[in-house]
């Protein structure tokens, strides 16, 4: 395994100290493209700035020369006092490991065009989507440039910084009117609606507001014969947003011929809920607890990728129990998450219920210690800048907490994982419905930068956890695991395979958690009232149970509020490879490949 | 069996003495309420209909350590017209709100609403932000309130008790549903997505927003213009 630091100083290390990946492709494309390529010399940032019309070049370069071939990150950002707009991509070497490459491409506020990423890295597509709709980029050669999370004739692109929500108070939070006087009032109140909208001044309803959603229509393909030789008819259809199997309020429209999928899109945004925009305006604490609500089913994880990238960011470490706190809490997070996966991919299956309910009676008990840990069974808020927010509790439902753990990892996980592999692994519905449907290969899950189960599942092992380690994974002993058909019977199985290995984490764990009994859980002091000690943007990662989870966060000197705070939600890019996946086999199959995805709504739409 | 005096029960009906004992005359509503809340309050069958983290815990309630059959209420429909009662079960977005008032005109009456976690109620943590609409109840009549985020499996089963509670006071004689004259009574308008989320039942407050704001604009207008000569 490759250097692990995400130093990326631009200069050429003197002979002798080994470079990371990152660094010799810097270095090489600067040799490449000297013209267009330059430092970003800016104070507390790194990577590089690209001449905005040549970023496709530099990106094809980096992929075909340079082993640079997965796209993990595309973001906006607004620099509204440089008049500037700006995409961030953060680019990682799949075979190599180590940390991202950043290519940054600045583009006039007035004028925001560049050329699109699509055609070198297919998963760019939602993305720039979403840069689109949240700052108006327009990305030339963008196959299907449409809004993505709000709906088409929105009013106005939401992340600009100029832009103001209806119940608009300040920019910045703790908000004068509540703090520290604490005069509170009821925004309804002040909005002649008496609802969260705002209309553009002396806007008028027309009727034509009806017509929105012509545009997902048109962009399907109707083309393909389903039998060659036989002409037929194609039907559009809608699946959700409520639909049983969709997971949440998420919608596909199909265009089917008879029972075979022609071509689908997925649609969403009806749980988009202003994550990103809300993010920017709370000081770095208030940001914790809304990082539950992205990927609500593995909250302990998700506050870890925030906790990480804000100690980056402020330069704080760890305690030593802490440390293990986390990795326990998260690996029972990963447990939780692939339980409640496996429980809902079987439904759609047409195991109905029955194997959900086996499965959630496990899941039950990790809830219980997460609730007498954190005081909260889903939304536990439990990780701190700088260490946990509370020590392990003494008892959990009356059992001391040591030996309920220790009854859980060596008994009661094992033994559901044993009792799913005999009722189900070799059932042969299961394998008749699973085996050989919905394939994707290797090289595609990288194209379109699918992360997690969905990408070992396809036979390329790359983990997080491994190729760039954060906490304490690199002293822990677990493999990767790995499967090589790509189709749902090995995202089946791989979840099992980590779950294995996170109990085999587990067990390792829990001595180091005997050790440091009594030791803190917080460094220095607590930290609630950030200030960021330097200008400057961070990017941490981690694993979580769906994929890789990124956070961007950029600050100014002595800000108490981050100024971008984006999120890189595995699930929503996880969804590029649901339409691919998914062309040729029938409606009922969708239903299994969306759920051998395994999304969550409140990260696909944040 | 015994029968009351059909005079206490109803002097208006005169009944022949010959039949007197085998005549019992009441109120329709008295008798039949009874039978009738207590199979509909044993029998509510909420839409499959998931928002958010809220849905998590409902699931949770669904499945086997909270048990919602205990109560009936364990099945849950995938399609509006065969359920009762919609359970709100996350953060209401102007995007998907359309689809919920559809929903819910979909449904057949008697139908409830149970606003579950601090999004349905009132946008909670996420009110601020420019997509997400601050509480159902701007849109559908909501019956239970659960607070919580997400409220835990006790507490959506004490909302759903609440619920029953509700239900067995109401009578068949008084319910809205049974004396309609008007056939859209009950029936919501579905909101329209503009520029922003359209209530149809505030187009004239649009209306006049907008006048207002033409007004001002051409008041300042004629204020700019005399300064533009004299400059």
């Amino acid at each position: 395994m490759s250097d692990t630091t995400l130093d990326q100083t631009a200069e050429i290390p003197e002979t002798g100290v080994v470079q990371t990946p990152a660094q010799e492709a810097t270095a090489k494309l600067k040799e490449l493209h000297p013209n267009i390529v330059s430092d970003d010399t800016r104070e507390g940032y790194e990577g590089l700035i690209v001449y905005a019309d040549s970023i496709a070049e530099v990106a094809r370069t980096l992929r075909d020369d340079l082993g640079f071939n997965y796209l993990s990150s595309v973001t906006g950002v607004d620099y509204i006092e440089e008049g500037k707009l700006e995409v961030v991509y953060h680019l990682y070497n799949i075979s190599r490991g180590g940390g991202p490459v950043v290519l940054k491409a600045q583009v006039d506020r007035d004028a925001p065009v560049l050329p699109s990423l699509v055609p070198v890295f297919p998963g760019a597509d939602y993305q720039e989507r979403e840069a689109y709709d949240m700052y108006g980029f327009h990305f030339q050669g963008h196959p299907d440039l449409r809004r993505i999370l709000t709906w088409d004739g929105f009013n106005g692109h939401p992340l600009r910084k100029d832009w103001k929500e209806a119940f608009y108070e300040e920019d910045y939070k703790p908000f004068g009117s509540r703090w520290p006087d604490g005069s509170v009032f009821r925004a309804e109140e002040r909005n002649p609606y008496g609802k969260n909208v705002k209309y553009p001044p002396g806007w008028v309803p027309t009727g034509d507001e009806y017509d929105v959603e012509t545009d997902v229509y048109l962009g399907l393909s109707y083309s393909r014969d389903a039998t060659p030789g036989l002409k037929t008819d194609k039907v559009t259809v809608n699946l959700g947003p409520q639909h049983p199997s969709t997971h949440g309020v998420f919608r596909m429209v199909v265009t089917i011929d008879g029972e075979t999928i022609v071509d689908l899109k997925p649609v969403m945004g009806y749980l988009h809920r202003n994550h990103e925009q809300i993010g920017e305006r709370n000081t770095f604490n208030m940001n914790m607890p809304y990082t539950d609500r992205l990927d609500y089913l593995s909250s302990m994880s998700n506050n870890l990728g925030y906790a990480i990238t804000v100690e980056k960011l402020f330069d704080l470490s760890v305690p030593e129990r802490a440390e293990w706190i986390r990795i326990l809490m998260v690996e029972l997070t990963r447990i939780c998450n692939h339980l409640w996966a496996l429980g809902f991919l079987l439904n759609d299956l047409g195991a109905l219920q029955t194997p959900m309910l086996y499965y959630y009676l496990e899941r039950e008990l990790i809830l219980d210690f997460f609730e007498a840990s954190a005081g909260s069974r889903m939304m536990c808020n439990f990780m701190r800048f700088g260490g946990v927010a509370y020590d392990l509790p003494d008892e959990v439902r009356g059992t001391p907490t040591m030996k309920f753990l220790e009854e859980l990892i060596y008994n009661r996980l094992p033994r559901v994982l044993e009792q799913g592999d005999v009722l189900m692994t070799g059932n042969e519905i299961v394998k008749a419905r699973a085996i050989g449907v919905g394939i994707l290969s290797p090289e595609d899950a990288i194209a379109m930068s699918a992360a997690g189960p969905l990408l070992r599942a396809s036979g390329v092992p790359y983990d997080v956890r491994r190729a760039e380690p954060y906490s304490y994974y690199e002293y822990l002993d677990f493999d990767v695991a790995v499967r090589y058909n790509g189709d749902i019977y090995d995202r089946y199985l791989i979840r099992i395979d980590e779950m294995r290995q996170s109990l085999r984490i587990l067990e390792q764990v829990l001595p180091h958690l005997k050790r440091t009994t009594g030791a803190p859980v917080f460094g220095e002091k607590p930290q609630y009232a950030l200030r960021a000690p330097r200008a400057g943007e961070a990017y941490g990662r981690v694993e979580n149970p769906k994929g890789e989870l990124g956070y961007y966060v950029t600050a100014k000197r002595r800000g108490g509020n981050p100024e971008r705070y984006h999120v890189r939600a595995p699930s929503f890019i996880n969804l590029t490879t649901l339409g691919p996946m998914s062309r040729g086999h029938k409606i009922a199959d969708v239903v299994a490949i969306l759920g051998s995805i395994d999304i969550v709504l409140g990260e696909v739409d944040r | 069996m015994t029968v009351a005096s059909t005079e206490a029960a109803n002097g208006d009906i005169p009944v022949p003495d010959e039949v007197a004992n085998n005549v019992f005359i009441t109120n329709i509503a008295k008798l039949l309420d009874p039978v009738y809340n207590w199979s509909r309050r044993n029998s509510i069958w909420p839409v499959t209909f998931g928002l958010a983290c809220c849905a998590i815990e409902m699931i949770c309630t669904a499945s086997s350590r909270y048990d919602l059959a205990r109560f009936g209420m364990e099945v849950f429909r995938a399609t509006p017209r065969q359920a009762d009662l919609m359970i709100i079960s996350g953060t209401v977005t102007k995007k998907m709100v359309p689809t919920i008032v559809r929903l819910y005109n979909q449904m057949p009456e008697p139908r409830y609403v149970l606003s579950m976690g601090a999004c349905a109620s009132g946008g909670g943590p996420f009110k601020e932000g420019y997509n997400v609409v601050d509480g159902i109840d701007k849109f559908l009549p909501v019956d239970v309130y659960v607070p919580g985020c997400p409220p835990t499996p006790q507490a959506l089963i004490n909302g759903l008790i609440a619920l029953q509670e509700k239900i067995d006071q109401q009578s068949i004689a008084t319910a809205p549903w049974y004396n309609k004259k008007d056939e859209t009574a009950g029936l919501y308008p579905v909101p329209v997505l503009g520029p922003d989320l359209v209530d149809l039942r505030q187009l004239d407050i649009i209306r006049q927003e907008a006048a207002k704001y033409q007004a001002e604009a051409v008041a300042a207008d004629t204020e700019a213009e005399p300064a533009a000569v004299a400059g």
